[in-house]
């Protein structure tokens, strides 16, 4: 693997930045991001002038339940939140220096979506970023040319997105198995 | 030649046949000759869609030889080809494209869907865009399952499809009678492709023990 | 940032003016190299603008392998970019495996390096017959191409039992070991190839017709490279020395000695991008011959148990594809299946530049440089 990025200059320079432990990544506030990333860019001491995968993720509402031990030896179950928001994830290399990855992610709400795009920054996110607002509708201020990619225009939705519903167009199979069988047993089939 | 060489206009016997044969006469029906020289050379179209497209292409090479069955020639333009190879994923975006390349085909065409996808979907089959299936829109004349097929079985696809050119019938084959068949072209709208398949061509698959109620209970809230 | 349209003025010659044309080349065209589509606008045979349009071949897969257990998409990875099905699992094996600790047996890490080295020969010498195709050689060094290509995958087809779909990787090693044999069969192939790579070079690359149409055509700068995340053999031919295999030494590249060929130049244009290809072949026989020395008996899968289920965790995976940098990207969130299973495919990236290295250009040379791009829709569209 190739050098890892130490991240604490980030978060010393810009106090807005924060450091996410589980995951290992900055997470940088929407209106900071282009500053963050041309810094990242330009910087002798990062030069991370290569961006190589930008990612959206879709996080529904949901909880995690985890069961551990107190101190009395019983088992005890913690719920954990996740609330519900969209990413943006930016994996960052750099190509003088051989080092990375630095990941970097923009959160949004989950409503209303609205990142900064990076395409000024890096070219490499034109035509990811426009994937991102095909696929999960993330609208990206500041974009060259913000269309739809893989679906056709006139398509309504964002496919991605997890409650994304899929036309209903289900047809008999004479041996239907997993999701199909379920959609049979429900009789939401076209008999 | 599978199919006998023969003609319901002209009785002939074996040996009459065999003496006008010697005599550099040969009896047959017309359809005999036209579909002999046409399974001969099928002119396939330069029509790559996914997988399947490399291995279709891996056949007209030397070590397959799609020449020696005179399909070597293929045609990137679709008004000089026959055959259509579907091969690979049709997706929705595209299937209008298919659809409208089909049309401008002139007759005879015929259409050999290769591989799972353009079967039915294949392994895709539940994604939000991609077709179940190219005979939804298009009449399909061979079906030639795998993922992808070997180049061998393009060429026995091709085999089956010359067998059912020498079946044909030119009085009452639908490749000459009907003029150009010309299929609609299938609409994008919000979520899906208007309409979703082409009933002229293709109806849903149905099931034969389906419970009676609910049939009713369909009727009821349609 | 997408560079404006330059600003066009009509010509005006004896009185008549003339108009800028624009074409749909795609989907369906026979040089675009699956259903990629580009609306050129040309002033009489010049590129003006150009517009790429994908997702004729958006086959959903990110969506299809969000719903189904990690290893269930291996056979998925095999249809993006369906010449290299042996490196497509490779990058997502690793990345899988980055979720989990497990150890790989040698034997896999050789077989590994192997499988992809191989692959890279096929990819490499069908992309070289294609572009040949593209330029006007219709037929003989795509033949030349297919006949060497047929000779790997049949060992492929002996080793994982499918010619072009392999799904031969495994989380934490192989599904199979090679059959008794094969390394000796694999030896024989490789032994063969730099004699056919030497007939081929004498072929096309000091052919006349090749330079002139190649060179100085489809210029793509140091700069723009990095910037737009080129990456590949397209990266080097414009004058970077990046090679995944180098940086980030994944599997056991670190024991092989070979030489990551670049341009020495600031600017890459077609026939660096060709020559690059060619040299690369070469290396990789270098690779494969030591890899061939050192492989010895073992077992060929780690101890991964039965149910793969990593923890709340995520993971990028990348290694060089032939095509460029083959990422992986999964966010585990505790349960069987990926919650957010991410592809990031070199040649969708790389078309990045397409448009600015076709302007000004000829429209015969868009295909080209389209063509020196190395596409495989499977990949691009997904």
């Amino acid at each position: 693997m190739s050098a890892p990025v130490n991240h604490e200059p980030v978060l010393q320079r810009f106090p807005e930045v924060e450091w996410d432990e589980e995951f290992g990544t900055l997470i940088v506030p929407v209106a900071k991001a282009a500053e963050v990333a041309t810094w990242l860019r330009d910087d002798e001491s990062f030069r991370l002038d290569y961006c190589s995968n930008v990612t959206g993720i879709d996080y529904l509402d949901r909880e995690f339940k985890e069961k551990i031990k107190n101190e009395e030896g019983k088992t005890e179950t913690i719920i954990h939140k996740d609330p519900a928001r969209m990413e943006v994830v930016y994996h960052l290399y750099s190509m003088e220096k051989r080092t990375g990855p630095l990941v970097m992610r923009q959160r949004l709400e989950r409503d209303k979506p609205e990142a900064q795009s990076l395409t000024a920054v890096w070219r490499s996110c034109e035509l990811q970023e426009r994937e991102i607002f095909d696929l999960y509708g993330v609208n990206f201020s500041g974009h060259p040319d913000q269309r739809r990619i893989l679906m056709w225009d006139e398509f309504e939705g964002h496919p991605m997105r997890k409650d994304y519903v899929e036309p209903f167009d289900y047809e008999w199979e004479p041996t239907p198995h997993d999701e199909i069988l379920e959609k049979h047993q429900k009789g939401k089939v076209i008999f | 030649m599978t199919t006998p060489n023969t003609s319901p206009s002209v009785e002939l016997d074996d040996t009459t046949r065999a003496e006008l044969e010697r005599a550099g006469v040969i009896v047959s029906k017309v359809d005999f000759l036209y579909n002999w020289a046409r399974g001969g050379s099928v002119w396939p179209l330069t029509f790559g869609l996914a997988c399947c497209a490399i291995e279709m292409i891996a056949s007209a090479t030397s070590r397959f030889d799609i020449s020696r069955f005179g399909s070597e020639v293929f045609r990137p333009s679709p008004r000089q080809a026959d055959l259509m190879i579907v091969s690979g994923t049709v997706t929705k975006k595209m299937a209008p494209q298919v659809v409208r390349i089909y049309n401008q085909m002139p007759e005879p065409k015929w259409v050999i869907a290769m591989g799972a996808c353009a079967i039915s979907g294949g392994p895709f089959k539940q994604g939000y865009n991609v077709l179940k299936g190219i005979d939804r829109y298009i009449p399909v004349d061979v079906y030639l399952p795998g993922c992808p097929p070997r180049p061998e079985a393009v060429l026995q696809s091709l085999n089956y499809l010359q067998e059912k050119i020498r079946t044909q019938d030119i009085q009452s084959d639908p490749a000459f009678t009907g003029g150009r068949r010309q299929y609609p072209v299938p609409k994008f709208t919000g979520t899906d492709l208007e309409p979703p398949y082409n009933p002229d061509v293709w109806q849903p698959p149905t099931n034969p023990n389906a419970p009676a109620d609910e049939e009713q209970e369909k009727e009821a809230t349609a | 940032m997408t560079a404006a349209a330059p600003n066009y003025e009509l010509i005006q010659q004896d009185g008549l003016e003339t108009s800028l044309l624009e074409v749909s080349m795609g989907p369906h065209h026979p040089s675009t190299h699956g259903v990629f589509r580009m609306d050129v606008k040309l002033d009489g045979e010049t590129v003006v603008d150009l517009k790429p349009v994908f997702g004729y071949l958006h086959r959903n897969h990110e969506k299809l392998a969000e719903n189904m257990s990690y290893l269930a998409s291996m056979p998925f990875t095999d249809r993006l970019d369906y010449f290299n099905s042996m490196t497509n699992n490779w990058a997502y094996a690793l990345a899988a495996e980055q979720l989990i600790e497990i150890e790989i047996p040698e034997r896999a890490e050789y077989l590994r390096v192997i499988m992809s080295e191989l692959t890279r020969l096929v990819n490499h010498v069908s992309l070289v017959g294609f572009f040949v195709n593209d330029l006007g050689a219709l037929g003989t060094p795509l033949l030349y191409a297919f006949r060497e290509r047929e000779k790997i995958l049949d060992l492929f087809e002996q080793a994982s039992g499918a010619r072009m779909m392999c799904n031969y990787f495994r989380f934490g090693g192989l599904r199979c070991d090679v059959p008794e044999g094969w390394l000796d069969r694999t030896r024989e192939v490789v032994d063969r190839f730099p004699k056919f790579l030497d007939e081929y070079e004498k072929l096309l690359c000091e052919n006349e017709i090749i330079l002139s149409r190649t060179q100085g055509v489809g210029n793509l700068s140091k700069e723009l490279a990095v910037s737009a995340g080129i990456t590949g053999p397209m990266l080097r031919a414009s004058g970077v020395n990046y090679d995944i295999r180098k940086v980030d030494r994944y599997g056991i590249y670190d024991r092989f000695q070979f030489q990551v060929p670049y341009s020495k130049g600031d600017v890459g244009d077609c026939y660096d991008r060709f020559m690059v290809r060619m040299l690369e072949m070469r290396e990789s026989i270098k690779i494969l011959n030591q890899a061939l020395d050192g492989i010895e008996d073992g077992p060929i899968m780690g101890n991964a148990g039965k149910v793969f289920k990593p923890a709340k965790a995520e993971s990028y995976g990348r290694v060089e594809a032939p095509k460029g940098e083959l990422g992986f990207y999964l966010v585990a969130d505790g349960t069987p299946k990926p919650y957010r299973f991410r592809v990031r495919p070199p040649s969708f990236i790389n078309l990045t530049v397409l448009r600015d290295m076709c302007i000004g250009q000829q429209v015969a040379d868009a295909v080209i440089i389209l063509g020196s791009i190395d596409i495989v829709l499977g990949e691009v569209d997904r």
